[in-house]
């Protein structure tokens, strides 16, 4: 039962991330998913320190806009006119930064491992459970991001026509009168959200992680954004399910061995992908000399 | 006040302590100009992480814990992360910026599961191997400090003879070929640098804000001043200035870890900038941009009574 709960929080984990990670791979904003992740510590400290504990619906949202905050904050540096590389470092370097001092000076506090932040610990998921109303529900975390897959897919399968245009072609969304601003809000707004629950239990790594390798991995082989979501969720799945079994193999971090997997199997399509791959690639480059001389 | 300042400064522990933190602000100070001005800057970040396998790799192979040796791990595990990097970006549709983050997970991800085995193989001596990581300048020995103050002095060192070089493949590293430079060299000799102030920083502040030393102020020294000397001058004493009130600040409380405080009193060094800095600040450019709407107005006002000796006067002044 514990290996369940502990598979089915990386699954979610991976299969939100994953979906969400195609639209930022397309708006090459990667590394924006990145800040992200690591900006919504602040939020989770403060959220600690008003609430006293994490079980609330409130933690989960004020979080959420600290995420929003990390996006406003960049797009304001950009704005004034910082390059966007530097904008986005000073932004979730100094959040990062904030949460992390807050975390140390109110320790007694605050019930938050630091080294959980980046690694996270998702062995202990299965313990931190929540009750309602006197019955055992299950794992907090599997039922927060439960609900997070749940915004994100129906946020998608509402607007999946916008998303599209937005990702593919902002200037075109505008001119066809969609709110461009409002939709990457809006992803912004998934994305930390997402961030936000698998932060503990996961950690940053593993959220950035899946956001970028399964969509990248995706984007090698395909061309259509329908197959690339699929192919992408497929990946995070794998690498979570397969993940999990390796770091048993070797008693090793579970978020650690995950990315590994899923940077593996990265590696694996960078070289055999039927469209882009670098074996297919080079024959062809061999080939073409050879018909040529 | 003046007794803490006086406190900090007799206790000999502390005294190296804020040196080597001030020389490591002022190192990668002005080797972040550079990585700044060739946007570059996320740069750091991807080398910061990619470090932790190489430092894992030095402790499984040395069972020891040594600066330098953690140094060279990561300096190694940074530049196979570079020419990964560059290898993605070069030869598939993948944008660099998402070649940054999937090498950036990727290591660290490897790191993470080397340094969780390290810990669960159980080996006595691996206990300050996360604290490498996260960063607490009070923890290093002397032995560390004066490694860190070598390799920041050598950074600045570089910076200053390799600077009309670096200079030219900053702004324009086509004019550089034509010339005859070693552009390729020299890039590599930067990234270099780079690498090297980053392994050096983890120490001081930790893997994920030691890219706040390298970026944070040269942007801010980037508002002061359109000339490269200047920019270098005013982002190495940013740089050397954050890292001395990490230090000094830290040791005020037991509970206060060097590197946030760093990297905040960085971001405000960069806020000040951002604001008040003269010409490019938004102080400066809201007031001229006040001035230019009076000016018009002033103008169009001259022009609209029909008076030629007025409005020649208004031109000229």
């Amino acid at each position: 039962m514990m290996d369940f709960w502990i598979i089915l929080t990386a699954v979610l984990v991976a299969s939100a991330c994953s979906i969400l990670g195609c639209f930022l791979i397309l708006r090459r904003m990667a590394l924006v998913g990145d800040a992200i992740s690591h900006a919504v510590l602040p939020g989770i400290a403060i959220a600690f320190l008003m609430s006293g504990t994490r079980d609330s619906m409130w933690m989960l949202l004020g979080a959420t806009a600290f995420g929003l905050l990390t996006v406003f904050l960049i797009q304001t540096l950009q704005t004034f006119g910082l390059q966007s590389d530097a904008s986005i470092g000073i932004v979730f370097t100094a959040l990062f930064a904030v949460g992390v001092l807050l975390i140390s000076l109110n320790a007694q506090h605050i019930d938050l491992d630091l080294d959980c932040v980046l690694f996270g610990e998702i062995a202990y998921v299965p313990w931190d459970t929540w009750t309602l109303g006197g019955i055992q529900m299950g794992p907090r975390a599997v039922f927060m991001l439960g609900i997070t897959l749940m915004v994100i897919l129906l946020l998608l399968g509402l607007f999946y026509k916008q998303f599209k245009i937005c990702a593919f072609d902002p200037a075109m969304a505008a001119a066809c009168g969609i709110p461009v601003l409002l939709f990457h809000y809006l992803l912004m707004g998934m994305v930390s959200m997402t961030a936000v629950s698998s932060f503990e239990s996961v950690g940053a790594i593993l959220v950035v992680g899946m956001l970028i390798i399964p969509a990248a991995t995706a984007y090698l082989l395909t061309h259509r954004l329908g197959i690339m979501i699929g192919l992408s969720v497929a990946v995070g799945i794998v690498s979570a399910i397969s993940g999990y079994l390796v770091s048993y193999l070797l008693d090793a971090s579970i978020a650690g061995c995950i990315v590994s997997v899923a940077g593996i199997l990265f590696i694996l399509a960078l070289i055999f992908s039927p469209s882009s791959g670098l074996l297919v690639k080079f024959t062809r480059r061999s080939s073409s000399a050879r018909t040529a001389s | 006040m003046l007794d803490w300042l006086i406190s900090l400064w007799s206790d000999p522990n502390t005294r190296w302590i804020l040196m080597g933190c001030t020389l490591l602000g002022l190192g990668s100070g002005v080797i972040g100009s550079f990585t700044f001005l060739r946007r570059e800057s996320l740069l750091g970040d991807t080398l910061a992480h990619a470090a932790l396998p190489g430092v894992c790799i030095a402790f499984i192979l040395h069972e020891v814990k040594s600066a330098g040796l953690f140094l060279v791990g990561a300096l190694l595990a940074g530049i196979a992360a570079v020419l990964c990097v560059s290898a993605i970006s070069r030869w598939t549709k993948i944008k660099p910026d998402a070649a940054m983050g999937i090498v950036l997970t990727f290591f660290f991800g490897v790191g993470t599961v080397m340094l969780t085995h390290i810990q669960h193989s159980g080996s006595g001596s691996q206990s300050g191997l996360d604290k490498y990581l996260f960063g607490q300048a009070a923890a290093m020995v002397t032995r560390d400090v004066y490694t860190l103050m070598g390799v920041s002095l050598l950074l600045v060192l570089a910076a200053l003879l390799l600077f009309k070089e670096f200079k030219l493949i900053s702004f324009d590293p086509g004019f550089a070929r034509g010339i005859g430079l070693p552009v390729g060299l020299l890039e590599h000799a930067m990234l270099i640098l780079t690498t090297v102030a980053v392994a050096a920083g983890i120490q001081a502040v930790g893997v994920v804000l030691v890219a706040a030393l390298l970026i944070t102020p040269a942007a801010a020294a980037r508002y002061w001043t359109d000339r490269l000397s200047v920019m270098l001058t005013f982002a190495g004493l940013f740089g050397a200035l954050s890292g001395a009130s990490g230090a000094a600040i830290s040791t005020l409380g037991e509970g206060i870890p060097t590197g946030p405080v760093t990297v905040l009193a960085a971001t405000l060094l960069f806020a000040v900038s951002l604001l008040l800095a003269p010409r490019r600040g938004l102080v400066a450019r809201a007031l001229r941009h006040r001035g230019l709407k009076a000016d018009y107005a002033a103008r169009s006002a001259v022009h609209a009574s029909g008076s030629p000796e007025a409005a020649e006067g208004g031109g000229r002044r």
